[in-house]
């Protein structure tokens, strides 16, 4: 019973969201030509999973952002674990990192395009650019903010310099590493989309882009409901990944 | 650990000066102490706060240098912190992301370990038993209380067999009942394995409780005020509490302590101004 419960406390939210949107396309305020019910968006989603590109489109854009955010991260460990250990580095280089981070990637876009083309390295380079700098800042942030008492206790114990890092910096860098590659996933798929509305022969921003010339509001629908659960897949994979890895914490993220 | 009259020098302060660079030009802490702490002494360093016994600790860990002098450690200058000396943080140091268990093993796994594979095993759960904590085996330290976290603190301290014990007020946070139990728990401890001990503490009960010696530290820059020989053997109870010499004896170096206490805050007044 508790488990049934739970289900409808999590889906009762959602359904209020369906049931606003039905009442609204049906209320006669705005022209129903401009808003399809969440029936005909569901038909239309329907149809272009198995008549069309839309998993096409969905794995193209998934790939990219997990490309993107791959690389990103890759770089933002190593250098917000030098930014956050070595605390004059950091004086130095933070105000260019902040700078950086500051722009928006889709700023970008346009001298992205004009460097790289309009083809798969031009998304790589703006999502590498996003989630770098999103994750470079949680990462060094949180490493600055390791208590130096742990470290004290591995050398009293008899921990080699190398034995502290493997034992006692990397867990405490987990938890760091799992925030910085949300917040670059969030960065990220908002980016992608951004570019892919710009230029794009495939994925959900070029789909919404498509489906926009031609007026076609249902699968514009379709596109943005999409993203939003892909999305949302990805940071719930993300928080079950941390339980498993954080069970010491107090919180979880 | 009923010490002989003369028991081995194992840690000697050589004219020890600790300078720290401060806005007003160098700041001096410590200035010009000379001590030894004898094979399997209790010694306890008391004074008032921030007059220099933590830098002291420090430098017998291997944190620090002093600035000028010397601390030996069996008569070799100390080169760094290693597992020979367990230290006893205040704030615990228990690592939150490893169970009771791997705490303690921590120390056994490393490199560095002086205790054989083959026995970790056994050393985990004897201290684990020692400490009460064999229930709680694969708790995480979150889970456990202040007194719990100290005692498994001890535990992976202990579990290195290390030669020397340096507390910095290790049961500063704790509430009176259960820093009384702890104190008996180190006794406990330190009567079953030999330790040469040197403890930092702000409470006189505690340190004629537990030392063999007590040293009065002056206000900063700190110096020695006086050393004194506790005259009561080991192993101690609870009853020396309430013995009129116990008593005696804390009053006499409570009025020293409370002197310097007055000394440090007039000078941390003159200091704001």
């Amino acid at each position: 019973m508790p488990i049934l419960r739970r289900i409808a406390l999590i889906l009762a939210p959602w359904a209020l969201v369906v049931l606003a949107w039905y009442a609204i396309a049906y209320s006669g305020l705005i022209n129903p030509a401009l808003v399809p019910t969440p029936g005909q968006v569901a038909a239309r989603f329907w149809q272009l999973l198995f008549h069309a590109r839309l998993p096409a489109d969905i794995w193209m854009s998934t790939q990219r952002v997990f490309l993107g955010v791959l690389l990103g991260i890759v770089f933002a460990v190593p250098v917000g674990f030098v930014l956050g250990w070595y605390r004059t580095v950091r004086g130095f280089v933070d105000p260019l990192i902040n700078f950086f981070r500051a722009l928006p990637p889709i700023a970008l876009i346009p001298l992205v395009i004009v460097y790289f083309g309009v083809g798969e390295l031009a998304k790589i380079v703006i999502l590498f650019y996003a989630s770098f700098f999103s994750g470079v800042i949680v990462m060094y942030e949180g490493i600055a903010q390791i208590n130096p008492i742990y470290v004290r206790v591995a050398r009293t114990l008899g921990a080699s310099d190398g034995e502290i890092f493997r034992k006692v910096i990397v867990p405490l860098t987990v938890p760091h590493m799992l925030t910085a590659l949300r917040v670059s996933l969030g960065v990220a798929w908002a980016t992608l989309v951004a570019s892919e509305l710009i230029a794009a022969q495939q994925g959900l921003g070029a789909l919404i882009q498509n489906a926009s010339s031609f007026f076609r509001l249902d699968i514009i629908y379709v596109g943005i409901i999409c993203i939003g659960f892909i999305a949302l897949a990805m940071d719930l994979l993300l928080r079950a990944a941390a339980r498993r890895l954080l069970a010491w914490q107090e919180r979880i993220a | 650990m009923s010490a002989p009259q003369q028991p081995r020098a194992r840690i000697r302060f050589e004219r020890v000066s600790v300078e720290f660079p401060s806005k007003a030009g160098p700041l001096r802490v410590v200035d010009d102490v000379s001590y030894e702490i004898g094979e399997r002494e209790f010694v306890s360093v008391i004074g008032p706060s921030g007059c220099g016994k933590t830098t002291m600790l420090n430098i017998v860990a291997g944190f620090m240098r002093p600035s000028s002098g010397s601390v030996l450690l069996d008569d070799r200058p100390i080169a760094g912190p290693g597992p020979d000396r367990g230290v006893i943080f205040q704030e615990y140091g228990v690592f939150p992301w490893l169970t009771v268990r791997q705490n303690i093993e921590f120390g056994l796994k490393l490199a560095a370990s002086r205790v054989p594979p083959g026995e970790h095993e056994e050393v985990c759960r004897r201290y684990m038993q020692l400490m009460g904590l064999a229930e709680f085996a694969d708790a995480w330290p979150r889970m456990l209380s202040g007194g719990m976290r100290q005692r498994l603190a001890l535990a992976r301290a202990y579990a290195v067999r290390p030669e020397f014990l340096l507390m910095d007020e290790p049961f500063g946070a704790l509430d009176a009942q259960t820093r009384s139990a702890m104190q008996d728990l180190l006794l406990e401890v330190l009567q079953a394995e030999d330790k040469t001990v040197m403890l930092i503490t702000h409470s006189v009960e505690e340190a004629v409780y537990l030392s063999s010696r007590i040293i009065v530290m002056t206000a900063r820059p700190t110096r020695i005020r006086e050393i004194i020989r506790v005259p009561f053997g080991y192993p101690r109870e609870e009853s020396l509490h309430e013995k009129p010499e116990f008593g005696e004896l804390r009053s006499h170096i409570r009025e020293l302590v409370m002197k310097e206490y007055a000394a440090q805050a007039r000078q941390t007044l003159r200091n704001t101004d």
